[in-house]
């Protein structure tokens, strides 16, 4: 065999190995969710879905896990979404080569690097300690909020930056006012992505546990939540409660708890999807 | 008009500068707090001592047990995720064609879009069970498994940012490789790879300080017990684990114990700021060499 003949062995070689890789890790996944639903399915019902917690494994429900994750997204939205994108457009629109956008810009790398427990030390320090609000829903969103800004920030300019400059000439030229212009014209073209971006950002923040953990958010809370100041729990804690207990039918709760969080995680990720996509096939510049 | 385009404009500036209020605020409050325990603590004992106690009687305070926990953790999760990652980007990159990519790497984004908890559950329930079957002095908690499942979850990071930058790299060198009679191996891995090194260490660093930060995983499939070891089939714990741990208990504000996590918190923080400053700055400096 010579050295050429060896070179498209090896070439036809890494043509198996790379799909055999890039297929296992997808087959790794598909084990992972074929057996969480093996194991939960069964205790999936409308009864976990509205009980309160209790010590017996079989009666113990998720209703206060997804009512806390409910109130929890929703203050994180209502939160993080204008000023995400408040802050997207003030960098993308206004703030250009300047010395503070360059900061700002750095800082806001650094701070999507930040570990999320640190976010949970912030939090503690600072809106249950300083501000007293308590391990609240509120405290928690905050938190959140200030978890994945960093995040939709990013995608909000990347979204604003996909709008051709010839929109915003074409805007100035008519007269319009810089505000106009972003609001008439740059928004509306960019909103299908700025929206991707958000929702991205949300299924992050419905998936997080440190932080809220840290927080003070608590494993056992007997009532679902009624106020943003009250004590909470979230799904991903109620599972984590249920794994680190050492008997069996906690772990098959805990798999169908995954399940129902799952669910969530890539209904809204398909949603993104589905935005982006649409969005995409819409605007043809 | 003017006046609202301004105010406008101030708004929006407000919004923005939330984010240099968010990192002064994390550096403030672990520097405070981190003062008050080195006032109790000395840093010798710190960074020298091997026994990490501080919820015992028998006190002490010596954070590498922690740091070798997250270093292997760490280390396992990058020698999983990095040459799978790679090889994953190239295929992608040189070889599948586009029907096959579009299938694929959304696929692997699914990877990263299931919650930490999610797969702390997955270490614990089905990785280690599998490595007991070839490792059988493997403990039931261990470092092994939640550092080879962290290290599945930052495949699509390691993968999709080095995609980005073969991408990056203009089709004229590949073109010219393919010129001299390289196959697409070669091409790969001695033109495409080579000149996008830049952008794949810049994934490296960015998985590796993703890893670190990781703590959900750990402190569910690792066991709670910081021990100054680098054998992986052991109990260990993590500065992300103790963290967790600490809070999930009652500590009362302002005691010791309550400034040991913003202890491990500030030492975790260093780390991640060098990591990702490292890439920052490799980014910014290398990385535009085609354009």
């Amino acid at each position: 065999m010579n050295n050429a003949q060896k070179s498209r062995l090896l070439d036809k070689g890494f043509r198996y190995f790379g799909i055999g890789v890039t297929v296992s890790c997808v087959l790794v996944l598909a084990i992972f969710i074929g057996f969480v639903i093996y194991m939960g399915l069964d205790r999936l019902s409308w009864e976990f879905l509205i009980n309160l917690p209790s010590r017996f494994a079989e009666q113990s429900g998720i209703y206060t896990a997804w009512i806390g994750t409910v109130w929890v997204l929703v203050f994180t939205t209502l939160i993080s979404f204008p000023l995400g994108v408040g802050a997207g457009i003030y960098l993308e629109e206004y703030g250009k080569k300047n010395k503070l956008a360059t900061l700002l810009e750095i800082n806001i790398a650094n701070l999507a690097g930040v570990p999320s427990v640190i976010y949970g030390l912030l939090g503690l320090e600072v809106f249950v300690r300083m501000m007293k609000m308590g391990n609240s829903i509120l405290a928690g969103s905050l938190t959140l909020a200030l978890l994945i800004l960093p995040i939709i920030i990013v995608s909000t300019r990347e979204a604003l930056s996909a709008v051709p400059s010839t929109v915003r000439d074409a805007s100035n030229a008519l007269g319009a006012s810089k505000w106009q212009t972003i609001w008439n014209q740059v928004l509306p073209a960019s909103f299908g992505g700025i929206l991707t971006g958000v929702i991205l950002a949300l299924s992050r923040a419905v998936g997080e546990t440190a932080p809220l953990i840290i927080v003070g958010a608590l494993a056992y809370v007997p009532f679902a939540p009624s106020g943003p100041l009250d004590e909470f729990t979230v799904l991903p804690i109620q599972i984590f409660n249920w794994v680190t207990r050492p008997q069996h039918e906690f772990l098959i709760n805990a798999a169908a708890a995954i399940i129902v969080l799952l669910l969530i995680t890539f209904v809204m990720n398909g949603i993104a999807v589905y935005l982006r996509n649409k969005w995409q096939r819409k605007i043809n510049w | 008009m003017r006046t609202k385009e301004k105010i406008i404009e101030k708004v929006l500036a407000a919004c923005a500068l939330i984010t240099i209020l968010t990192t002064i605020g994390i550096i403030l409050i672990l520097a405070v707090e981190a003062f008050s325990f080195f006032q109790e603590v000395s840093f010798v004992e710190f960074f020298t001592s091997t026994q990490w106690t501080p919820l015992f009687t028998q006190k002490s305070y010596g954070i590498l047990p922690l740091l070798s926990g997250t270093a292997l953790t760490t280390l396992i999760a990058i020698t999983v995720a990095l040459p799978v990652g790679i090889i994953v980007a190239v295929y992608l990159n040189e070889y599948a064609n586009e029907k096959l990519r579009r299938v694929l790497k959304p696929l692997l984004e699914v990877l990263a879009v299931v919650p930490t908890v999610v797969y702390g559950f997955f270490a614990l329930m089905i990785v280690t069970p599998f490595l007991k079957m070839f490792i059988p002095n493997l403990a039931g908690f261990n470092a092994l498994s939640p550092g080879i499942v962290i290290g599945i979850m930052i495949i699509p990071f390691v993968s999709s940012l080095s995609e980005d930058a073969l991408s990056s790299v203009p089709d004229s060198l590949r073109q010219a490789s393919f010129g001299m009679g390289s196959t697409k191996f070669q091409t790969a891995f001695r033109v495409m790879v080579p000149a996008a090194s830049s952008g794949i260490i810049v994934s490296a660093i960015l998985a590796l300080s993703r890893a670190v930060g990781e703590t959900m995983i750990v402190a569910i499939a690792a066991g709670m017990q910081p021990r100054f070891t680098f054998d992986p089939t052991v109990p260990i714990q993590t500065i992300t684990s103790y963290i967790v741990q600490v809070s999930m208990g009652d500590v009362p504000h302002g005691s010791i114990a309550y400034q040991t996590i913003f202890a491990a918190g500030i030492t975790l923080f260093v780390f991640t700021f060098i990591l990702n400053n490292i890439s920052y700055w490799i980014k910014s400096r290398y990385q535009e060499k085609y354009e």
